[in-house]
């Protein structure tokens, strides 16, 4: 390698470092992602002019690869809902797997096609150690991303028909995640031996796609940002191994960076939820069929009962969750924070659980969107003190966040921290219906005397309790 | 590959996963999906390996699996770095964007 080259790469790697340090900061995070960006620009471009000075540049190539790529990536980051984004976010990481593990295999390919360039001594035992594991951990990325987008999607259409993500795990399951694990070991270690065997290949490419799919099976829709995280940390390795196996230090680089970046904020986003890794990977919660049958009903009220209720309220807390997500109704939550402000001067705030919706930050993005202050939005820790001075607490969508039952230290739901909305005067819930949340536990804040539930849309009783509270 | 080569490499992965585990300490909840969106786009440092790939590949006439493989992978890295920049910007320009305006 020159050293220009080398040099590109070490200001490229230099970037990445400071763009995820500055990514950590709420100011500089806008900064720290253009940091990252051009790191990558000035590793591809260092990259191509090194084809060119070698003057075996293949440019039509190049430039249909890159610039697809670019086009679809681009596309789609801009014509995403905002409710999509953890699923995108999902997706992109399952590509970034694959491509790590595709070109290990082109890597493999190259001197199974001709096997008088088969690499000797030191040299093959590292490549197919790093191209096995890189194989290993891209593949099982590229699966197990997917799966953890269709659950974040909460299910499959297929010729008009839903089909809901399932949640699977029999306890059986996880020696056997073991055993797959081992048998791929095993497979790597043979292969070494015999490098151009394509049966060993697909072998170990077969047994990766599997584990990534087993692997996020028994995980429930709740865990999901979790395991979203962690796979995102995998795909930085494979990047790592296959810069082994090419010999390139800036994939080293930067694929450990972000392997060991990425599993600190997977813990970081356990103990947000209160929960431990090893818990959320092998012991299934969350939608596993021993949903609580309901054995309580409720009467549900109306848009003018509720409206008349929050005459002259004097502090109002909205609580936010994945339904308002679904049904899009946060500009309808701006407006009625604007009307109370406006009729009855009251004080409103949002209180955001730090899991709240699909992804963390999910609420903030959607808010923000809609125009509600920032200094509105207030995180979980600091705001269930206030619950007991407000008169009002608006739950829209939440369910599993609000639960009571958490606090028990029983149940699934036990030790999550939760938002103490059953502490305000009146609590108001806006839900379909009284049906459980992915925990699968009953919410005992529904039955309370003192809440009152909207049964329906989030959209439409939304905007019915604006036009009863305009009418006041 | 000589043994020093080997080890110069194995060292760069040990100092960047040590490094990386010190980079990341406390971050606030809203900014945890920015902050695996954007260092999803880094992984995508692989599009490196996709673009010699595939040119080297295409060099000879023999390898046309190989450098076909690779292509796929430059599309596939190029859609997970400039996807994942252009969502994790967008993300942000709505959190800190507003808070600036809000402040």
């Amino acid at each position: 390698m020159e050293d220009w080259i080398a040099v590109g790469y070490l200001i490229s790697a230099a970037l990445f470092i400071f763009g995820l340090k500055k990514l950590g900061h709420p100011k500089t995070a806008p900064f720290g992602n253009q940091l990252g960006a051009t790191g990558m620009l000035v590793a591809v471009l260092t990259t191509v002019l090194s084809m060119q000075v070698a003057g075996n540049a293949n440019w039509e190539l190049i430039i249909a690869g890159l610039i697809l790529g670019s086009l679809i990536g681009y596309w789609m980051a801009v014509k995403v809902e905002m409710t999509g984004m953890p699923e995108l976010v999902a997706l992109f990481n399952g590509f970034g797997g694959a491509a790590s593990a595709l070109v290990a295999l082109s890597e493999i390919q190259k001197f199974i096609a001709d096997s008088t360039t088969v690499p000797e001594g030191l040299e093959l035992t590292v490549t197919m150690v790093a191209a096995g594991l890189s194989a290993l951990v891209g593949w099982m990325t590229l699966t197990g991303s997917m799966l953890a987008m269709y659950k974040l999607k909460g299910g499959i259409e297929v010729f008009g028909k839903w089909i809901k993500t399932p949640t699977w795990g029999p306890t059986w399951l996880n020696p056997v995640k073991i055993l797959l694990f081992l048998g791929v070991i095993a497979l790597i270690i043979a292969s070494i031996e015999d490098p151009t065997n394509e049966q060993y290949l697909w072998a170990i490419i077969g047994i990766s796609c599997i584990l990534g799919l087993i692997l996020v099976l028994p995980i429930g829709g709740a865990d999901m940002p979790v395991v979203v995280s962690l796979l995102n940390s995998l795909s930085g390795i494979a990047a790592a191994f296959t810069g082994f196996i090419i010999g390139n230090s800036v994939l080293i680089i930067a694929g450990s960076l972000v392997g060991a970046s990425g599993l600190i904020l997977t813990f970081i986003m356990c103990k947000a939820m209160n929960r431990r890794l090893i818990d959320v990977l092998f012991k299934s919660f969350g939608g596993d069929g021993e949903k609580q049958s309901l054995t309580r009903t409720k009467v549900g009220s109306d848009a003018d009962e509720v409206a008349m209720m929050l005459d002259g309220a004097q502090k109002v807390i909205i609580v936010p969750g994945y339904g308002m997500a679904v049904s899009q109704c946060q500009h309808q939550v701006k407006e009625f924070a604007d009307l109370m402000k406006e009729k009855f001067d009251t004080e409103i705030k949002y209180a955001i659980h730090p899991v709240a919706g699909r992804m963390p930050g999910h609420m903030n993005v959607l808010l923000a969107e809609a125009n509600v202050p920032y200094e509105q939005l207030i995180e979980m820790d600091e705001i269930n003190s206030e619950f007991p001075d407000c008169d009002v607490a608006l739950v829209i969508g939440a369910n599993d966040t609000t639960n009571p039952a958490a606090r028990s230290g029983e149940g699934p739901l036990a030790g999550m921290p939760i938002i103490d909305a059953d502490a305000a005067r009146t609590v108001v819930i806006i839900k379909r219906s009284l049906s459980v949340g992915y925990a699968g536990v009953d919410n005992d804040l529904f039955y309370m005397d003192k809440t009152m539930m909207l049964f329906g849309d989030g959209k439409a009783m939304m905007a019915g309790l604006n036009t009863a509270v305009k009418e006041i | 590959m000589t043994p020093e080569f080997l080890i110069g490499n194995l060292t760069l992965f040990i100092l960047a996963i040590f490094l990386g585990f010190e980079l990341i300490t406390k971050v606030p909840a809203t900014l945890h999906t920015p902050l695996m969106s954007g260092a999803n786009a880094i992984s995508g440092i692989s599009i490196i390996g996709a673009l010699i790939g595939s040119n080297v590949a295409y060099d000879g006439g023999e390898t046309a699996l190989s450098g076909l493989l690779a292509f796929v992978a430059v599309v596939l890295a190029m859609i997970n770095v400039v996807g994942g920049f252009a969502v994790t910007n967008r993300m942000l320009n709505m959190i800190a964007g507003k808070k600036r305006g809000g402040a």
